[in-house]
């Protein structure tokens, strides 16, 4: 558990540590975020760490950015079961386990071309979540229904 | 007990129970002697008809319905996308209209379209086609089609012939069977056949049903209703694809020879050439009476909804 112990080792003043990811999913997360490495802030990404609850998991530190509330909803999407810490003057002031909620409006658009959410400015897209773990979203205009692999293509 | 629509919006087959329909098609069997004359049940209503996608044959479905029962129609009729083209805020537009009319119908060619412009809007809506996946007042027609014609729809096999991928007819149709313990055999073309999704929601479902890609004269005989669906042809976004396809399946006298004595043949029309027109002879044929029966529902859907 080498990892683990140095990314204790390294606390942050003021971040966030998004904590519990599903494996290999710590670089999808960075690129929805928009977060390329060139924007100076300091990141810890520890990839396919051992984990007690999730066999292997993935974990990011970010110094200096917290996130937008539909940006945790994104993440929530595909990344259920994370844990998002918010870091304050090196204390955790807020740890949040994140759950999609059953109903996803705006965050990610329907993948049916001919969807009138995809052509009607004054229509936001509208899922209802089926499941949560493999993801299945179903679209409340055109009951599109889309898997994780989808939705992951289109948070981008 | 009496069932009410008052106010509601029919925008999906599955925003409808089966005693919902059961009272519907109990009110338009009732209205049938105002199919030929006038009654004025809904003097001084108005209905809006906003078609961005055209289909005269529905508009006039509607607007004679209204009509019989003494109400006013207004609107439009879209030959093309030109104003959708345009960027015109299909929301904004309804929102303008609602002022004029008591309900507003609408077809359009994007799916979700009724919903949206339902969702807007404080008056009831009716969804009169969108896109290529709902068409819930065409599905109340077939229901009642067969109800009428057979007396009942519980225990019959319902045979689909034809394109099955893209008629929004048979998916809303289907949905509405689901109400009813019924059996399905869907026979199309290769790349007609139903779509994985539709195959995947009823297995999901556990209804049965065989899938064939040729109709052969001992399948027909299993069926009580055959239902025969034209190409459509406006949802091909390959041109070639519908090359392809184009009459690769046609209903004809040969396929009708040992079927059951009280089989019914629907189609919702316009054919091409998918059914033989010596088919219109034989007693099964049952498509214009169709047409009719769609004016009593229409007249029984605008009456629940209005009064
Ligand atoms: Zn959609």
């Amino acid at each position: 558990m080498a990892i683990d112990r140095e990314l204790r080792v390294q606390k942050i003043k003021e971040g966030i540590v998004i904590d519990h990811l599903r494996a290999g999913t710590a670089l999808k997360i960075l690129e929805m975020l928009g977060i390329t490495g060139k924007e100076g802030y300091i990141i810890t990404v520890a990839m396919n760490v051992p984990s007690q609850k999730l066999g292997t998991k993935d974990i990011i530190k970010i110094e200096g950015r917290y996130l937008s509330p539909s940006e945790v909803s994104k993440i929530a999407l595909i990344a259920p079961k994370v844990t998002l810490n918010v870091i304050k003057d090196y204390q955790v002031v807020r740890k949040e386990r994140l759950i999609l909620p059953e109903e996803i409006v705006g965050i990610i658009k329907c993948s049916n071309p001919t969807c009138i959410t995809n052509h009607e400015p004054q229509v936001q897209s509208k899922f209802l979540v089926l499941s949560r773990e493999p993801l299945k979203i179903k679209c409340k205009y055109c009951e599109t229904i889309m898997n994780q692999e989808e939705v992951f293509r289109r948070l981008s | 007990m009496s069932i009410s629509l008052s106010g509601r919006d029919l925008i999906s087959i599955n925003d409808v129970t089966k005693e919902e329909m059961l009272a519907i098609f109990r009110e338009a069997t009732s209205l049938e002697p105002y199919a030929r004359s006038k009654s004025d049940v809904l003097k001084g209503k108005v209905m809006a008809l906003l078609f961005f996608e055209p289909s005269t044959r529905t508009r006039l479905s509607f607007e004679a319905a209204m009509k019989r029962l003494g109400g006013d129609v207004i609107g439009f009729e879209e030959p093309s996308m030109t104003s959708i083209a345009k960027g015109e805020s299909l929301i904004d537009t309804a929102k303008v209209i609602e002022n004029y009319a008591d309900i507003i119908v609408v077809r359009h060619p994007f799916e979700g379209a009724a919903k949206a412009i339902a969702d807007a809007v404080q008056i009831p809506v009716i969804n009169a086609g969108s896109g290529a996946l709902s068409h819930p007042t065409q599905a109340l027609v077939d229901l009642y089609t067969i109800w009428r014609e057979k007396g009942r729809i519980d225990g019959l096999t319902i045979l689909f012939f034809g394109d099955l991928k893209y008629s929004r007819a048979v998916r809303s149709l289907v949905r509405g069977l689901l109400n009813f313990n019924v059996s399905f055999i869907f026979v199309s073309p290769e790349l007609l056949k139903l779509r994985e999704e539709e195959r995947e929601f009823l297995k999901s479902m556990s209804i049965p049903f065989i899938e064939k890609s040729s109709l052969t004269s001992d399948l027909a005989r299993e069926a009580d209703v055959v239902y025969v669906t034209r190409i459509q042809r406006e949802r091909f976004t390959d041109p070639m694809e519908y090359e392809r396809v184009k009459g690769s399946y046609r209903l004809s006298m040969e396929h009708l020879q040992h079927v059951k004595n009280d089989l019914i043949i629907l189609h919702p029309l316009p054919r091409v050439n998918e059914l033989d027109w010596e088919i219109d002879k034989t007693p099964y044929a049952k498509y214009f009476k169709q047409v009719f029966y769609g004016l009593l529902v229409r007249m029984a859907l605008l009456k629940m909804m209005l009064t």
